[in-house]
Protein backbone atom coordinates (compact mmCIF):
# COMPACT_ATOMS: atom_id res chain seq x y z
CA UNK A 1 0.00 0.00 0.00
CA UNK A 2 2.99 2.74 0.87
CA UNK A 3 4.82 1.15 -1.94
CA UNK A 4 2.07 1.98 -4.01
CA UNK A 5 2.52 6.08 -3.24
CA UNK A 6 6.57 5.85 -3.45
CA UNK A 7 7.68 8.50 -5.65
CA UNK A 8 10.91 7.57 -5.05
CA UNK A 9 13.30 4.68 -3.63
CA UNK A 10 16.64 4.91 -2.93
CA UNK A 11 18.13 1.49 -1.91
CA UNK A 12 21.64 1.01 -0.46
CA UNK A 13 22.54 4.09 -2.55
CA UNK A 14 26.88 5.18 -1.86
CA UNK A 15 28.24 8.36 -3.76
CA UNK A 16 31.98 9.16 -3.67
CA UNK A 17 33.85 12.24 -4.36
CA UNK A 18 37.27 10.55 -5.92
CA UNK A 19 38.09 8.89 -2.51
CA UNK A 20 35.84 10.66 -0.46
CA UNK A 21 32.60 9.07 0.40
CA UNK A 22 29.17 11.59 0.59
CA UNK A 23 26.53 9.08 1.18
CA UNK A 24 26.59 5.96 2.43
CA UNK A 25 24.07 3.49 1.95
CA UNK A 26 21.12 5.66 1.96
CA UNK A 27 17.81 3.72 1.46
CA UNK A 28 14.77 5.78 2.08
CA UNK A 29 11.34 6.43 0.37
CA UNK A 30 9.54 10.01 -0.84
CA UNK A 31 6.00 9.54 -1.01
CA UNK A 32 3.56 11.24 -3.14
CA UNK A 33 2.27 14.20 -2.69
CA UNK A 34 4.28 14.94 0.69
CA UNK A 35 7.06 17.23 1.96
CA UNK A 36 10.13 15.19 2.67
CA UNK A 37 12.11 17.64 4.81
CA UNK A 38 16.10 16.95 4.74
CA UNK A 39 18.20 18.54 7.61
CA UNK A 40 21.58 17.88 9.29
CA UNK A 41 24.84 20.18 9.44
CA UNK A 42 26.91 21.14 6.58
CA UNK A 43 29.20 18.67 4.35
CA UNK A 44 26.09 15.60 5.58
CA UNK A 45 26.04 15.16 2.09
CA UNK A 46 22.32 16.73 1.62
CA UNK A 47 23.10 18.32 -1.92
CA UNK A 48 24.38 15.42 -3.29
CA UNK A 49 21.58 13.45 -2.49
CA UNK A 50 19.41 16.23 -4.49
CA UNK A 51 22.04 15.91 -7.45
CA UNK A 52 22.16 12.38 -7.41
CA UNK A 53 18.33 12.58 -7.64
CA UNK A 54 18.01 14.56 -10.88
CA UNK A 55 21.32 13.26 -11.87
CA UNK A 56 23.03 16.33 -11.59
CA UNK A 57 25.82 14.76 -10.04
CA UNK A 58 26.37 13.63 -13.78
CA UNK A 59 28.63 17.00 -14.06
CA UNK A 60 30.84 16.69 -11.47
CA UNK A 61 34.02 15.06 -12.59
CA UNK A 62 35.43 11.81 -10.73
CA UNK A 63 32.11 10.90 -8.79
CA UNK A 64 30.65 7.09 -8.57
CA UNK A 65 27.47 6.57 -7.81
CA UNK A 66 26.25 2.91 -6.36
CA UNK A 67 23.01 1.15 -5.63
CA UNK A 68 19.57 1.69 -7.00
CA UNK A 69 17.48 5.04 -7.57
CA UNK A 70 13.65 4.41 -9.08
CA UNK A 71 11.49 7.23 -9.66
CA UNK A 72 7.54 5.81 -10.45
CA UNK A 73 9.39 2.55 -10.47
CA UNK A 74 12.24 3.18 -13.33
CA UNK A 75 15.56 2.95 -12.45
CA UNK A 76 17.33 6.39 -13.47
CA UNK A 77 20.51 5.29 -13.95
CA UNK A 78 19.23 2.84 -15.87
CA UNK A 79 20.89 2.25 -19.77
CA UNK A 80 17.80 4.14 -21.43
CA UNK A 81 17.24 6.82 -19.41
CA UNK A 82 16.57 10.07 -21.55
CA UNK A 83 18.76 12.52 -18.60
CA UNK A 84 17.08 15.41 -19.92
CA UNK A 85 13.91 14.61 -19.76
CA UNK A 86 14.35 12.95 -16.19
CA UNK A 87 15.62 16.50 -15.28
CA UNK A 88 12.16 17.78 -16.73
CA UNK A 89 10.62 15.85 -14.66
CA UNK A 90 12.37 16.52 -11.30
CA UNK A 91 12.80 20.11 -10.98
CA UNK A 92 15.00 22.27 -8.85
CA UNK A 93 15.40 24.60 -6.86
CA UNK A 94 18.74 26.34 -5.96
CA UNK A 95 20.01 27.98 -2.30
CA UNK A 96 21.00 31.02 -4.85
CA UNK A 97 18.30 31.96 -7.78
CA UNK A 98 19.56 31.95 -10.10
CA UNK A 99 17.40 33.53 -13.30
CA UNK A 100 18.82 33.29 -16.69
CA UNK A 101 20.15 36.54 -18.19
CA UNK A 102 16.59 37.38 -19.93
CA UNK A 103 13.18 38.72 -19.11
CA UNK A 104 11.09 37.39 -16.60
CA UNK A 105 8.50 36.17 -19.51
CA UNK A 106 11.62 34.10 -21.07
CA UNK A 107 12.56 33.08 -18.06
CA UNK A 108 9.86 30.93 -17.30
CA UNK A 109 9.23 30.11 -21.15
CA UNK A 110 12.34 28.95 -21.73
CA UNK A 111 11.13 25.33 -20.89
CA UNK A 112 8.30 25.29 -22.50
CA UNK A 113 9.93 26.88 -25.83
CA UNK A 114 12.40 24.22 -25.47
CA UNK A 115 10.02 21.39 -25.23
CA UNK A 116 8.45 23.01 -28.94
CA UNK A 117 5.84 24.94 -28.18
CA UNK A 118 5.80 28.12 -29.99
CA UNK A 119 2.04 29.47 -29.60
CA UNK A 120 2.55 32.64 -28.19
CA UNK A 121 -0.98 32.14 -26.26
CA UNK A 122 -0.01 29.03 -25.35
CA UNK A 123 3.31 30.42 -24.01
CA UNK A 124 1.20 33.29 -22.15
CA UNK A 125 -0.88 30.89 -20.56
CA UNK A 126 1.97 28.63 -19.24
CA UNK A 127 4.26 31.96 -17.85
CA UNK A 128 0.41 32.68 -16.34
CA UNK A 129 -0.33 29.90 -14.90
CA UNK A 130 3.24 29.08 -13.40
CA UNK A 131 3.88 32.80 -11.92
CA UNK A 132 0.48 32.25 -10.33
CA UNK A 133 1.40 29.00 -8.92
CA UNK A 134 4.38 30.46 -7.29
CA UNK A 135 2.49 33.13 -5.89
CA UNK A 136 4.47 36.29 -7.67
CA UNK A 137 2.36 37.08 -10.64
CA UNK A 138 0.63 39.92 -8.65
CA UNK A 139 4.07 41.16 -7.94
CA UNK A 140 5.33 40.82 -11.54
CA UNK A 141 2.18 40.89 -14.00
CA UNK A 142 2.86 44.58 -15.02
CA UNK A 143 6.50 44.14 -15.91
CA UNK A 144 7.07 40.73 -17.47
CA UNK A 145 9.70 42.06 -20.14
CA UNK A 146 11.82 43.00 -17.73
CA UNK A 147 14.77 41.23 -17.04
CA UNK A 148 14.49 38.80 -14.22
CA UNK A 149 18.10 40.08 -12.34
CA UNK A 150 15.54 42.65 -11.51
CA UNK A 151 13.84 41.27 -9.24
CA UNK A 152 14.13 40.94 -5.39
CA UNK A 153 15.68 38.03 -4.10
CA UNK A 154 12.86 36.58 -2.76
CA UNK A 155 11.31 37.07 -6.05
CA UNK A 156 13.82 35.97 -7.71
CA UNK A 157 13.01 32.83 -6.02
CA UNK A 158 9.65 32.51 -6.61
CA UNK A 159 10.71 33.16 -10.38
CA UNK A 160 12.91 30.42 -10.43
CA UNK A 161 10.14 28.25 -8.73
CA UNK A 162 7.75 29.37 -11.71
CA UNK A 163 10.02 28.57 -14.43
CA UNK A 164 10.38 24.65 -12.66
CA UNK A 165 6.71 24.50 -12.63
CA UNK A 166 6.48 25.70 -16.21
CA UNK A 167 8.15 22.55 -17.17
CA UNK A 168 5.30 20.05 -15.56
CA UNK A 169 7.74 18.63 -13.36
CA UNK A 170 6.41 15.61 -11.01
CA UNK A 171 8.85 15.81 -8.31
CA UNK A 172 10.68 19.34 -7.03
CA UNK A 173 13.56 19.15 -5.17
CA UNK A 174 14.74 22.47 -2.92
CA UNK A 175 17.87 22.92 -2.06
CA UNK A 176 18.18 25.16 0.71
CA UNK A 177 15.79 27.90 -0.82
CA UNK A 178 15.40 30.27 1.80
CA UNK A 179 18.87 30.34 3.31
CA UNK A 180 19.37 33.70 1.47
CA UNK A 181 16.03 35.45 2.07
CA UNK A 182 14.46 37.43 4.96
CA UNK A 183 11.42 36.31 6.90
CA UNK A 184 9.07 37.72 5.01
CA UNK A 185 9.90 36.14 1.64
CA UNK A 186 10.86 33.13 3.38
CA UNK A 187 7.27 32.91 4.61
CA UNK A 188 5.92 32.92 0.66
CA UNK A 189 8.17 30.51 -0.21
CA UNK A 190 7.36 28.52 2.38
CA UNK A 191 3.75 29.34 2.01
CA UNK A 192 3.90 28.58 -1.63
CA UNK A 193 5.29 25.66 -1.04
CA UNK A 194 2.23 24.20 0.97
CA UNK A 195 -0.12 24.95 -2.01
CA UNK A 196 2.48 22.76 -3.85
CA UNK A 197 2.14 19.98 -2.21
CA UNK A 198 -1.01 19.41 -4.04
CA UNK A 199 -0.36 18.54 -7.03
CA UNK A 200 3.62 17.63 -6.74
CA UNK A 201 6.26 15.59 -4.56
CA UNK A 202 8.55 18.03 -2.58
CA UNK A 203 11.70 17.51 -1.20
CA UNK A 204 13.30 20.14 0.73
CA UNK A 205 16.89 20.57 2.25
CA UNK A 206 17.02 23.18 4.53
CA UNK A 207 19.34 24.32 7.10
CA UNK A 208 16.70 25.30 9.04
CA UNK A 209 15.35 22.83 11.46
CA UNK A 210 12.53 24.90 12.09
CA UNK A 211 11.64 25.38 8.90
CA UNK A 212 11.43 21.29 8.62
CA UNK A 213 8.99 21.26 11.28
CA UNK A 214 7.12 24.26 9.81
CA UNK A 215 6.72 22.56 6.39
CA UNK A 216 7.49 19.13 6.05
CA UNK A 217 5.51 16.11 6.72
CA UNK A 218 8.17 13.85 7.64
CA UNK A 219 11.93 14.81 8.24
CA UNK A 220 15.22 13.04 7.15
CA UNK A 221 18.27 13.60 9.64
CA UNK A 222 21.56 12.93 7.68
CA UNK A 223 24.98 13.00 9.20
CA UNK A 224 28.06 12.62 7.58
CA UNK A 225 26.84 11.04 5.05
CA UNK A 226 24.50 8.65 6.57
CA UNK A 227 20.86 8.43 7.42
CA UNK A 228 20.50 9.05 10.98
CA UNK A 229 16.96 9.09 10.90
CA UNK A 230 13.75 9.29 8.98
CA UNK A 231 10.27 9.90 10.36
CA UNK A 232 7.19 11.82 10.69
CA UNK A 233 8.17 15.67 11.03
CA UNK A 234 5.93 16.20 14.32
CA UNK A 235 7.10 13.00 15.88
CA UNK A 236 11.08 13.36 15.44
CA UNK A 237 11.08 16.74 16.31
CA UNK A 238 9.10 15.35 20.00
CA UNK A 239 10.62 11.99 20.42
CA UNK A 240 13.35 11.38 18.41
CA UNK A 241 14.47 7.98 18.25
CA UNK A 242 18.69 8.91 17.83
CA UNK A 243 20.45 10.59 20.31
CA UNK A 244 22.53 12.43 17.62
CA UNK A 245 19.22 13.32 16.12
CA UNK A 246 18.24 15.00 19.11
CA UNK A 247 21.06 17.05 19.90
CA UNK A 248 21.15 18.43 16.55
CA UNK A 249 17.39 19.66 16.39
CA UNK A 250 18.23 20.84 19.63
CA UNK A 251 20.93 22.82 18.43
CA UNK A 252 23.68 21.06 20.53
CA UNK A 253 25.25 20.27 17.54
CA UNK A 254 28.63 21.95 16.18
CA UNK B 1 34.01 66.62 13.22
CA UNK B 2 36.20 64.14 12.09
CA UNK B 3 40.03 65.27 11.90
CA UNK B 4 41.97 64.42 9.43
CA UNK B 5 45.05 62.90 11.07
CA UNK B 6 48.43 62.23 8.95
CA UNK B 7 50.22 58.92 9.93
CA UNK B 8 52.44 56.53 7.54
CA UNK B 9 49.97 54.43 6.87
CA UNK B 10 48.16 57.80 5.33
CA UNK B 11 50.95 59.24 3.64
CA UNK B 12 51.75 55.32 2.32
CA UNK B 13 48.58 55.33 0.58
CA UNK B 14 48.06 58.47 -0.41
CA UNK B 15 51.61 57.82 -2.17
CA UNK B 16 50.65 54.85 -3.69
CA UNK B 17 47.77 56.88 -4.65
CA UNK B 18 49.33 59.14 -6.33
CA UNK B 19 51.44 57.39 -8.00
CA UNK B 20 49.00 55.21 -10.02
CA UNK B 21 46.94 58.35 -11.28
CA UNK B 22 50.13 59.87 -12.03
CA UNK B 23 51.13 56.77 -14.47
CA UNK B 24 47.49 56.67 -15.64
CA UNK B 25 48.00 61.01 -16.42
CA UNK B 26 51.37 60.20 -18.14
CA UNK B 27 50.16 57.04 -20.37
CA UNK B 28 47.04 59.50 -21.21
CA UNK B 29 49.68 61.97 -22.30
CA UNK B 30 52.00 60.09 -24.07
CA UNK B 31 48.83 59.22 -26.86
CA UNK B 32 48.07 62.38 -26.85
CA UNK B 33 51.09 64.00 -27.59
CA UNK B 34 51.97 61.35 -30.16
CA UNK B 35 48.72 62.40 -31.88
CA UNK B 36 49.36 65.46 -31.34
CA UNK B 37 52.63 64.69 -33.40
CA UNK B 38 51.22 62.59 -35.66
CA UNK B 39 48.58 65.20 -36.91
CA UNK B 40 51.61 68.09 -36.75
CA UNK B 41 53.46 66.23 -39.14
CA UNK B 42 50.36 64.79 -41.37
CA UNK B 43 48.33 67.80 -41.56
CA UNK B 44 50.95 69.35 -43.91
CA UNK B 45 49.92 67.00 -46.96
CA UNK B 46 46.70 68.53 -47.25
CA UNK B 47 47.78 71.52 -48.31
CA UNK B 48 49.00 69.82 -51.10
CA UNK B 49 45.75 67.59 -51.54
CA UNK B 50 42.13 68.12 -49.78
CA UNK B 51 41.16 65.46 -47.03
CA UNK B 52 38.46 63.89 -49.46
CA UNK B 53 40.77 63.41 -52.39
CA UNK B 54 43.16 62.25 -49.94
CA UNK B 55 40.79 59.22 -48.60
CA UNK B 56 38.77 58.58 -51.92
CA UNK B 57 42.15 59.29 -54.39
CA UNK B 58 42.73 56.03 -56.30
CA UNK B 59 46.10 56.93 -57.15
CA UNK B 60 49.01 56.67 -55.24
CA UNK B 61 51.77 57.83 -57.18
CA UNK B 62 54.22 59.31 -54.08
CA UNK B 63 57.32 60.30 -55.99
CA UNK B 64 56.37 60.80 -58.84
CA UNK B 65 56.11 64.17 -60.80
CA UNK B 66 53.35 65.65 -59.98
CA UNK B 67 53.16 63.25 -57.26
CA UNK B 68 49.50 61.71 -56.80
CA UNK B 69 48.70 61.22 -52.64
CA UNK B 70 45.00 59.13 -53.24
CA UNK B 71 44.92 56.16 -50.52
CA UNK B 72 41.53 54.60 -51.38
CA UNK B 73 43.71 51.72 -52.68
CA UNK B 74 45.49 51.32 -49.40
CA UNK B 75 42.44 51.71 -47.54
CA UNK B 76 41.09 48.76 -49.55
CA UNK B 77 43.61 46.64 -48.76
CA UNK B 78 43.52 46.71 -45.56
CA UNK B 79 40.02 46.46 -45.53
CA UNK B 80 40.27 43.31 -47.34
CA UNK B 81 43.45 41.61 -45.51
CA UNK B 82 41.14 42.48 -42.62
CA UNK B 83 37.97 41.52 -43.36
CA UNK B 84 39.34 37.96 -45.07
CA UNK B 85 41.21 37.68 -42.11
CA UNK B 86 38.01 38.21 -39.80
CA UNK B 87 36.05 35.81 -41.58
CA UNK B 88 38.58 32.91 -40.71
CA UNK B 89 39.62 34.01 -37.30
CA UNK B 90 36.16 34.76 -35.71
CA UNK B 91 34.51 31.77 -36.88
CA UNK B 92 37.63 29.42 -35.40
CA UNK B 93 38.64 32.10 -32.63
CA UNK B 94 35.38 31.74 -30.69
CA UNK B 95 34.66 28.13 -31.28
CA UNK B 96 38.19 27.00 -30.01
CA UNK B 97 37.25 29.13 -27.27
CA UNK B 98 34.15 27.33 -26.41
CA UNK B 99 36.25 24.23 -27.21
CA UNK B 100 38.53 25.12 -24.71
CA UNK B 101 36.06 26.64 -22.03
CA UNK B 102 33.62 23.95 -22.12
CA UNK B 103 34.54 20.83 -23.91
CA UNK B 104 38.37 20.30 -22.61
CA UNK B 105 39.44 19.59 -19.08
CA UNK B 106 42.59 18.92 -17.09
CA UNK B 107 46.13 18.46 -19.07
CA UNK B 108 44.21 18.98 -22.42
CA UNK B 109 42.73 22.14 -21.58
CA UNK B 110 46.17 23.41 -20.02
CA UNK B 111 48.39 22.22 -23.26
CA UNK B 112 45.73 23.67 -25.68
CA UNK B 113 46.44 27.32 -23.53
CA UNK B 114 49.91 27.03 -23.71
CA UNK B 115 50.06 26.09 -27.35
CA UNK B 116 47.78 29.28 -28.21
CA UNK B 117 50.04 31.45 -25.75
CA UNK B 118 52.75 30.13 -27.95
CA UNK B 119 51.31 31.23 -31.44
CA UNK B 120 51.45 34.93 -30.10
CA UNK B 121 54.97 34.41 -28.74
CA UNK B 122 55.50 34.35 -32.69
CA UNK B 123 57.18 37.26 -33.99
CA UNK B 124 55.58 38.50 -37.01
CA UNK B 125 58.76 38.26 -39.31
CA UNK B 126 58.21 34.44 -38.63
CA UNK B 127 54.46 34.38 -39.67
CA UNK B 128 55.18 36.43 -43.03
CA UNK B 129 58.34 34.11 -44.02
CA UNK B 130 56.50 31.31 -42.84
CA UNK B 131 53.73 32.42 -45.59
CA UNK B 132 56.21 33.56 -48.27
CA UNK B 133 57.75 30.01 -47.97
CA UNK B 134 54.85 27.65 -46.97
CA UNK B 135 51.73 29.39 -47.92
CA UNK B 136 52.26 31.22 -51.14
CA UNK B 137 53.64 28.29 -53.21
CA UNK B 138 50.70 26.32 -52.75
CA UNK B 139 47.99 29.18 -53.06
CA UNK B 140 49.83 30.34 -56.23
CA UNK B 141 49.64 26.44 -57.29
CA UNK B 142 46.03 26.03 -56.32
CA UNK B 143 44.72 28.98 -57.47
CA UNK B 144 47.24 28.87 -61.12
CA UNK B 145 48.31 32.31 -60.12
CA UNK B 146 51.34 34.54 -61.72
CA UNK B 147 52.03 35.01 -57.75
CA UNK B 148 50.93 33.82 -54.30
CA UNK B 149 51.63 36.41 -52.53
CA UNK B 150 47.52 37.82 -52.32
CA UNK B 151 45.17 39.12 -50.01
CA UNK B 152 43.89 35.79 -49.66
CA UNK B 153 47.47 34.65 -47.97
CA UNK B 154 47.98 37.96 -45.77
CA UNK B 155 44.44 37.19 -44.41
CA UNK B 156 45.69 33.80 -43.53
CA UNK B 157 48.37 34.69 -42.16
CA UNK B 158 47.00 37.43 -40.37
CA UNK B 159 44.13 35.19 -39.24
CA UNK B 160 46.90 33.49 -37.18
CA UNK B 161 48.01 36.08 -35.19
CA UNK B 162 44.59 37.66 -34.05
CA UNK B 163 43.93 34.04 -32.77
CA UNK B 164 45.50 34.36 -29.86
CA UNK B 165 43.34 37.15 -28.79
CA UNK B 166 40.33 36.18 -30.00
CA UNK B 167 41.04 32.79 -28.48
CA UNK B 168 42.13 33.79 -25.16
CA UNK B 169 39.54 36.55 -24.17
CA UNK B 170 36.97 34.85 -25.17
CA UNK B 171 37.69 31.89 -23.20
CA UNK B 172 38.16 34.12 -20.35
CA UNK B 173 34.91 35.16 -21.09
CA UNK B 174 33.07 31.93 -21.22
CA UNK B 175 35.17 30.71 -18.39
CA UNK B 176 33.89 33.43 -15.63
CA UNK B 177 30.12 32.61 -16.77
CA UNK B 178 29.76 31.46 -12.95
CA UNK B 179 28.87 27.51 -12.74
CA UNK B 180 25.54 27.88 -11.18
CA UNK B 181 23.96 29.45 -14.50
CA UNK B 182 24.94 25.96 -16.25
CA UNK B 183 23.51 23.92 -13.50
CA UNK B 184 20.32 26.06 -13.49
CA UNK B 185 19.63 25.43 -16.85
CA UNK B 186 20.83 21.62 -17.04
CA UNK B 187 18.15 21.00 -14.41
CA UNK B 188 15.68 22.19 -16.36
CA UNK B 189 16.70 19.75 -18.70
CA UNK B 190 18.61 21.69 -21.13
CA UNK B 191 21.37 19.24 -22.89
CA UNK B 192 24.98 20.59 -23.12
CA UNK B 193 24.90 22.40 -26.01
CA UNK B 194 21.26 23.99 -25.23
CA UNK B 195 23.37 25.14 -22.00
CA UNK B 196 26.14 26.92 -23.88
CA UNK B 197 23.82 28.15 -26.90
CA UNK B 198 21.67 29.60 -25.14
CA UNK B 199 22.62 30.63 -21.56
CA UNK B 200 26.36 30.47 -21.43
CA UNK B 201 26.88 32.66 -24.77
CA UNK B 202 24.93 35.13 -24.28
CA UNK B 203 26.20 35.63 -20.91
CA UNK B 204 29.63 36.12 -22.23
CA UNK B 205 28.72 37.92 -25.16
CA UNK B 206 30.17 40.92 -24.16
CA UNK B 207 33.74 39.73 -23.36
CA UNK B 208 33.39 37.89 -26.91
CA UNK B 209 32.68 40.51 -28.70
CA UNK B 210 35.08 42.49 -27.31
CA UNK B 211 38.01 40.13 -27.97
CA UNK B 212 36.63 39.88 -31.52
CA UNK B 213 37.25 43.66 -31.84
CA UNK B 214 40.92 43.26 -30.15
CA UNK B 215 41.71 40.21 -32.71
CA UNK B 216 40.73 42.63 -35.65
CA UNK B 217 42.87 45.66 -34.28
CA UNK B 218 45.72 43.72 -34.24
CA UNK B 219 45.40 42.49 -37.91
CA UNK B 220 44.85 46.18 -38.75
CA UNK B 221 47.72 46.96 -36.47
CA UNK B 222 49.94 44.63 -38.45
CA UNK B 223 52.44 45.21 -40.21
CA UNK B 224 55.59 43.11 -40.98
CA UNK B 225 53.53 39.83 -42.18
CA UNK B 226 51.18 41.67 -44.05
CA UNK B 227 54.14 43.59 -46.15
CA UNK B 228 56.01 40.08 -46.55
CA UNK B 229 52.73 38.05 -47.90
CA UNK B 230 50.27 40.26 -49.94
CA UNK B 231 52.44 41.47 -52.59
CA UNK B 232 52.11 45.07 -51.84
CA UNK B 233 50.78 46.24 -55.11
CA UNK B 234 49.52 49.57 -54.23
CA UNK B 235 45.89 48.85 -57.03
CA UNK B 236 42.47 48.66 -55.51
CA UNK B 237 42.22 44.56 -54.97
CA UNK B 238 39.03 43.28 -56.93
CA UNK B 239 39.29 40.06 -55.53
CA UNK B 240 41.15 37.97 -52.71
CA UNK B 241 43.85 35.98 -54.98
CA UNK B 242 45.33 39.78 -55.82
CA UNK B 243 47.86 41.46 -54.51
CA UNK B 244 47.28 44.85 -52.42
CA UNK B 245 49.00 46.99 -50.20
CA UNK B 246 48.15 47.98 -46.85
CA UNK B 247 48.00 51.05 -44.71
CA UNK B 248 50.64 49.88 -42.20
CA UNK B 249 53.13 48.01 -45.03
CA UNK B 250 52.91 51.45 -47.14
CA UNK B 251 54.45 53.21 -44.34
CA UNK B 252 56.97 50.77 -43.06
CA UNK B 253 57.86 50.83 -46.59
CA UNK B 254 58.16 54.05 -47.72
CA UNK B 255 58.95 55.88 -45.01
CA UNK B 256 62.91 54.99 -45.03
CA UNK B 257 63.10 56.48 -48.47
CA UNK B 258 61.46 59.71 -47.95
CA UNK B 259 63.62 63.04 -47.34
CA UNK B 260 62.61 64.19 -43.73
CA UNK B 261 59.98 67.37 -44.61
CA UNK B 262 59.50 66.26 -48.09
CA UNK B 263 55.59 66.17 -48.90
CA UNK B 264 55.78 62.32 -49.63
CA UNK B 265 57.38 62.02 -45.60
CA UNK B 266 54.23 64.11 -44.71
CA UNK B 267 51.39 61.69 -46.86
CA UNK B 268 52.68 58.89 -44.48
CA UNK B 269 51.95 60.56 -41.62
CA UNK B 270 48.45 61.57 -42.71
CA UNK B 271 48.56 57.74 -43.57
CA UNK B 272 49.41 57.25 -40.03
CA UNK B 273 46.23 59.93 -39.11
CA UNK B 274 43.71 57.23 -40.53
CA UNK B 275 45.05 53.94 -39.26
CA UNK B 276 45.51 55.82 -35.44
CA UNK B 277 41.43 56.86 -36.02
CA UNK B 278 40.64 53.18 -37.23
CA UNK B 279 42.96 51.31 -34.01
CA UNK B 280 41.21 53.69 -31.74
CA UNK B 281 37.79 53.56 -32.82
CA UNK B 282 37.86 49.79 -33.01
CA UNK B 283 39.41 49.54 -29.89
CA UNK B 284 37.12 51.99 -27.84
CA UNK B 285 34.22 50.38 -29.02
CA UNK B 286 35.87 46.86 -27.72
CA UNK B 287 36.39 48.81 -24.47
CA UNK B 288 32.37 49.41 -24.36
CA UNK B 289 31.53 45.77 -24.70
CA UNK B 290 34.33 44.40 -22.06
CA UNK B 291 32.86 46.81 -19.17
CA UNK B 292 29.28 47.06 -20.74
CA UNK B 293 26.78 46.26 -17.84
CA UNK B 294 25.84 42.93 -17.82
CA UNK B 295 22.50 42.27 -19.07
N1 LIG C 1 32.12 18.60 -6.35
C1 LIG C 1 32.64 18.04 -5.22
N2 LIG C 1 33.88 17.49 -5.25
C2 LIG C 1 34.40 16.90 -4.14
N3 LIG C 1 33.78 16.83 -2.98
C3 LIG C 1 32.54 17.34 -2.88
C4 LIG C 1 31.91 17.97 -4.00
N4 LIG C 1 30.68 18.40 -3.62
C5 LIG C 1 30.55 18.03 -2.31
N5 LIG C 1 31.67 17.39 -1.87
C6 LIG C 1 31.88 16.83 -0.51
O1 LIG C 1 30.85 15.93 -0.23
C7 LIG C 1 30.38 16.09 1.08
C8 LIG C 1 28.90 16.37 1.07
O2 LIG C 1 28.67 17.65 0.50
P1 LIG C 1 27.22 18.25 0.26
O3 LIG C 1 26.38 17.22 -0.39
O4 LIG C 1 27.37 19.54 -0.42
O5 LIG C 1 26.72 18.47 1.77
P2 LIG C 1 25.60 19.43 2.34
O6 LIG C 1 24.73 19.86 1.24
O7 LIG C 1 24.92 18.60 3.37
O8 LIG C 1 26.31 20.56 2.98
C9 LIG C 1 31.21 17.20 1.71
O9 LIG C 1 32.23 16.62 2.48
C10 LIG C 1 31.78 17.92 0.52
O10 LIG C 1 33.04 18.45 0.84
MG1 LIG D 1 24.38 21.85 0.52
Amino acid sequence: MVDKLARIVTEELNVWYGAHQALKSISLKVEANEILGIIGPANSGKSTFLQVLNRLIDLKPQTRVSGRILIDNQEIFGANIDVEALRRKIGMIFALPIPLPMSIFDNIAYGPRRNGIKKKSMLEEIVEESLKAAYLWDEVKDRLSDSGLNLSGGQQQRLCIARTLALKPEVILFDEPCSGLDPVSTGKVEEAMLELKKNYTLVLVTNNTKQASRVADRTAFFLMGELIEINNTQEMFTVPRDKRTEDYISGRFG
Amino acid sequence: MLKKRWNHKKIFEWGIEGLIKLSGIVSIILVGLIFIFLLKEGISVFKIVNPINFILGKEWHPVSKPPDFGILSLILGSFAVTLGAAIIALPLGVTSAIFIAEVTTGKTKEMLKIGIEFLAAIPSVVIGFVGIVVLAPVIQKVFDLPTGLTVLTGSIMLSIMAMPTIVSISEDAITAVPKRYREAALALGATRWQTIWRVVLPSASGGIVAACMLGIGRVIGETMAVMMVTGNAPRIPHSLLEPARTLTSTIAAEMGETVQGSEHYFALFAIGIVLFIITFVINFTADLFLHKEKV
